[in-house]
């Protein structure tokens, strides 16, 4: 809680204070396109939840104009991520690569699925098992048609008293 | 008995988690420079504009490197300990001056000391990036080859000196 509110607290300054020294060199529409299709892609690492299009943290508009240089020396979207990585590592990437360290992140929620199934369907067949479905006698058969027809006989008689 | 076991083993394995995760802290995202080389840079020095520091400087002996700034609150909180550690002269420590102005970057050494061997001027913060720095202060234990070995993210403490910097400079034959 403390640290949620510190961070807020971070956030909020660094969004005051942006203005005084952090500006965006906005560069041609062509580069603003190709820098914002890339920006959406990337965390802010000071506003951890925020992508670095939208973060207005002052190393946010320091790596928003890194791309825009890179995107005007010519550098494709592949150089701009392989930049961004090595200096940031995969945490940067709001959509990790799939490798044995983050195969944990994309496949857990399934594995978590298909075992929670498995319980289900123990349970279900467990529980089937546990209700027996009473099977009558013949001579149990007999006795509740006696029966039924000795009572339907009582009915209409009452009827006629 | 297992009708009550299962649950309760289910929620201890998750509360076991939640528990360690409560114990993260989400800031401090794991470098990928470690093991590999510092990236290369020339900077001038704080002190002195016509002079340079740059990766060669460091090379030969095993390092600290701390991005600092003056703007940053709490490098006022690591900076007595840094200054505490030059003393012992057993470490050696270089500065880069993070997206500072120089006149308040000399003020600080100035009034709270200077633990640097040199303090390089990254005034547009284009090395920071080099070296991925996201949340000053930031400290790199170089090795003799330029290696990177270890970075701590945020403020130094005592604890981490003595337990981690420390017993890894020993190793690495500072």
């Amino acid at each position: 809680m403390m640290n949620t509110i510190r961070r807020l607290l971070i956030c909020t300054v660094l969004l005051l204070s942006s203005a005084a020294w952090g500006e965006d060199k906005v560069g041609d529409e062509a580069t603003e396109a190709r820098l914002k299709a890339m920006a959406v892609e990337l965390r802010c690492l000071v506003c951890q939840n925020e992508s670095l299009e939208h973060s207005r943290a002052d190393l946010a508009v320091d790596l928003r104009n890194q791309i825009r240089d890179m995107v005007r020396q010519g550098k494709n979207d592949q150089q701009i991520m392989e930049y961004m990585v090595a200096r940031y590592g995969d945490f940067v990437r709001f959509r990790p690569p799939l490798k044995s360290t983050t195969a944990p992140l994309w496949f857990g929620p399934f594995v978590l699925m298909a075992l929670g199934g498995l319980v289900l369907m123990y349970t279900l067949v467990r529980r089937r098992r546990r209700v027996n479905i009473a099977r009558l006698s013949s001579s149990e058969q007999e006795r509740i048609r006696t029966l039924v027809a000795n009572n339907s006989a009582a009915v209409e008689e009452d009827g006629k008293a | 008995m297992t009708r009550y076991l299962i649950p309760l083993g289910v929620f201890v394995v998750l509360a076991i988690f939640l528990a360690l995760g409560l114990t993260l802290e989400p800031r401090i995202v794991p470098s990928p420079l470690i093991g590999k080389p510092a990236p290369e840079f020339t900077l001038p020095q704080l002190k002195d504009a016509s002079q340079q520091l740059g990766r060669k400087d460091l090379l030969g002996k095993v390092t600290l490197l701390n991005v600092w700034a003056s703007w940053c609150v709490s490098c006022r909180h690591e900076h007595p300990l840094l200054v505490q550690l030059a003393r012992t002269g057993r470490v050696n420590i270089y500065g880069l001056n993070y997206k500072d102005k120089r006149e308040d970057g000399l003020r600080w050494l100035e009034q709270l000391g200077d633990p640097y061997i040199v303090s390089a001027f990254d005034e547009q913060g284009n090395v920071g990036i080099d070296y991925g720095v996201y949340g000053v202060p930031e400290t790199y234990v170089i090795d003799k080859q330029g290696i990177i070995r270890h970075k701590v993210i945020g403020p130094v403490t005592n604890e981490i000196i003595t337990t981690v910097i420390l017993p890894l400079m020993k190793e690495l034959g500072g």
